[in-house]
């Protein structure tokens, strides 16, 4: 057992399509000085940083040295954690090991990314097998299409039940000011939206950002004096599969690593019913089937309940389990810091800054990651020092 | 000096040049291509571990972190388990050309086999394919193959 571990400030930039006003590292910067400021922290408090994005995304090599203009992680211990679309959770797993460990009491976790300096498209398809999987594979977006083919399959679910989790998740965005996508979109203006690769539709679909997240993490005994309401790990999960999209999509099975990473993730929390002892859940969704497939896999419902589930609203602000507060992926999508998104956005709800995302009285929060080749990291974050 | 805060022309940077790669394909998918290519047919490898049957044949299993070394043949024929029709456009890092689209993408287990293979299904129209049908491979002639997996061209849907 490793040392208690807090999240204690969380920065992040107001997220656009581009940014051409800033370099990454300048863009870095703006996330990494808000969550000092957060924390009332100087970069001199720092003892360590973890940083990550897309291998392949803006051409850039050794990210962690690249990036410490941004980072402040000028002669300071530096790792650079990159995992696919889990990118951001892993950095925020890998930065809680620093702590956990009793090596480092302050660690400084960043994710960022630039869609816009590079073909987002082309970079992730540099994530398939090039034996095998490279020539047919075109992105996220078909590999998504299939699960969701699949899924209707098996449950009868339509595109409309699909399209529900998007309305209520750009619903969500309209109450962040940082989310990138904040116009409301209807299961109506999904189902009339240009059909991209059956069955996802544009609206279906999360889009290219770019942003910077970056979360502060101390010591049990520090965290105390740094935030008057810490967000404390009570666990954390890392499950990858193949990178052969044949060995991972066995559809059938479903979304084995989400399964496998939230059992663990509850058997350490000591959670036995996930949807009453949770207060919030901050899913990495970057496809609106995901919102019904992946809270089965999480246990939030049964089989093929999903569609009823969602439509009644438990997952809306106000229902039993609020979903995605934030506007979640299919709102902000830079990559390298989505995931990490999703653990800072937990942390607010936990620390009570949401603002007009805030759900009353957080005491429980889960944030997941998902990328690569149907990979899932779980984090669920407690109000109490456990 | 202009002050801090005077608009600046943003200017940006574009790399256009190839970088050409190498991949070894391994003992066992090398095996896997030629058969293909001489006898018109799968092959996969047994764990006799678990008792998985994967295509395309390799190494190692994941879950037993085994060797195996227990190839078998299938049939080129099998299910289909998901599948996507591609419809926007993009560029293919492999060729830096635009992919020809709409085509169709599926996740087929081959008959014998434990998992699932990812090819090209032979048919565009979304209204006419369902998870769950049987399709069948097309290959190449011999003398256009090339030795990798578009010796495949693609899976015919079977009626």
């Amino acid at each position: 057992m490793g040392r208690r571990v807090a999240i204690v400030g969380t920065g992040q930039t107001y997220h656009k399509s581009h940014r051409p006003d800033v370099t990454s590292r300048e863009m870095i910067r703006e996330a990494v000085v808000a969550a000092l400021a957060d924390a009332d922290l100087t970069i001199k408090d720092i003892d360590a940083v973890v940083i990550g994005n897309m291998d392949h995304f803006e051409s850039i090599n050794y990210v962690d040295t690249y990036s410490v203009e941004g980072s402040g992680a000028f002669m300071k211990p530096v790792m650079k954690v990159s995992t696919g679309g889990t990118t951001g959770s892993t950095v925020a797993i890998a930065a809680y090991y620093h702590v956990a460990s009793g090596l480092f009491d302050r660690v400084l976790a960043v994710g960022f990314e630039k869609n816009s300096e590079s073909d987002t498209t082309a970079a992730i398809i540099t994530c398939s097998d090039p034996v095998w999987d490279r020539f047919s594979y075109s992105g996220a977006i078909p590999s998504l299409a299939t699960e969701a083919t699949a899924y209707m399959e098996k449950y009868g679910a339509t595109q409309e039940d699909a399209a529900m989790v998007g309305e209520r998740d750009r619903g969500h965005a309209l109450n962040n000011p940082y989310a990138h996508l904040r116009r409301p979109l209807t299961v109506a203006d999904i189902m009339a939206s240009p059909m991209l690769a059956y069955p996802i539709k544009l609206g279906d679909i999360c889009p290219r950002s770019d942003g910077a997240c970056a979360v502060i993490l101390a010591a049990d005994g520090i965290a105390q004096k740094i935030a008057s309401r810490p967000a404390w790990f009570k666990a954390v999960s890392v499950r990858h599969t193949y990178t052969w999209f044949g060995d991972s999509t066995d559809y059938n099975k479903g979304l084995v690593s989400l399964q496998r990473a939230s059992r663990e993730a509850y058997a350490q929390a000591g959670i036995k019913n996930p949807v009453e002892e949770i207060d919030v859940a901050e899913l990495y969704l970057p496809y609106t089937w995901a919102g019904l497939k992946w809270i089965e896999d999480l246990g939030f419902c049964g089989p093929g309940e999903a569609a009823r589930f969602v439509g009644d609203g438990n997952t809306h602000m106000g229902g039993k389990l609020p979903v995605n507060p934030s506007g979640g992926v299919l709102s902000t999508n830079c990559i390298g810091a989505t995931a990490l998104l999703r653990v800072a956005e937990a942390a607010i709800q936990i620390m009570g800054k949401g603002g007009k995302r805030q759900v009353p009285d957080v005491k429980t929060a889960l944030a997941t990651g998902f990328g690569g080749c149907f990979w899932s990291d779980v984090v669920i974050l407690s109000a109490v020092r456990p | 000096m202009e002050k801090n805060g005077t608009p600046v022309e943003r200017l940006e940077i574009t790399f256009k040049h190839p970088m050409p790669y190498e991949w070894s394909i391994g003992r066992y998918g090398s095996r896997f291509f030629q058969e293909i290519r001489e006898k018109r047919r799968f092959i996969g490898i047994r764990c006799d571990g678990c008792g998985s049957v994967y295509v395309p044949p390799r190494r190692v299993c994941g879950p037993c972190f085994r060797e195996l070394t227990e190839l078998v043949p299938l049939s080129d024929t099998g299910v289909l388990t998901a599948f996507s029709v591609v419809n926007y456009p993009f560029i293919d890092p492999a060729t830096g050309e635009l992919r020809p689209i709409p085509y169709t993408y599926g996740y087929i287990r081959l008959d014998g086999a434990d998992n699932i293979f990812s090819h090209l299904i032979n048919e565009k129209d979304w209204h006419k394919i369902k998870v769950g049908m049987r399709v069948r491979a097309v290959f190449k002639n011999p003398e256009e193959m090339e030795g990798n997996i578009q010796d495949i061209k693609y899976f015919d849907l079977l009626p």
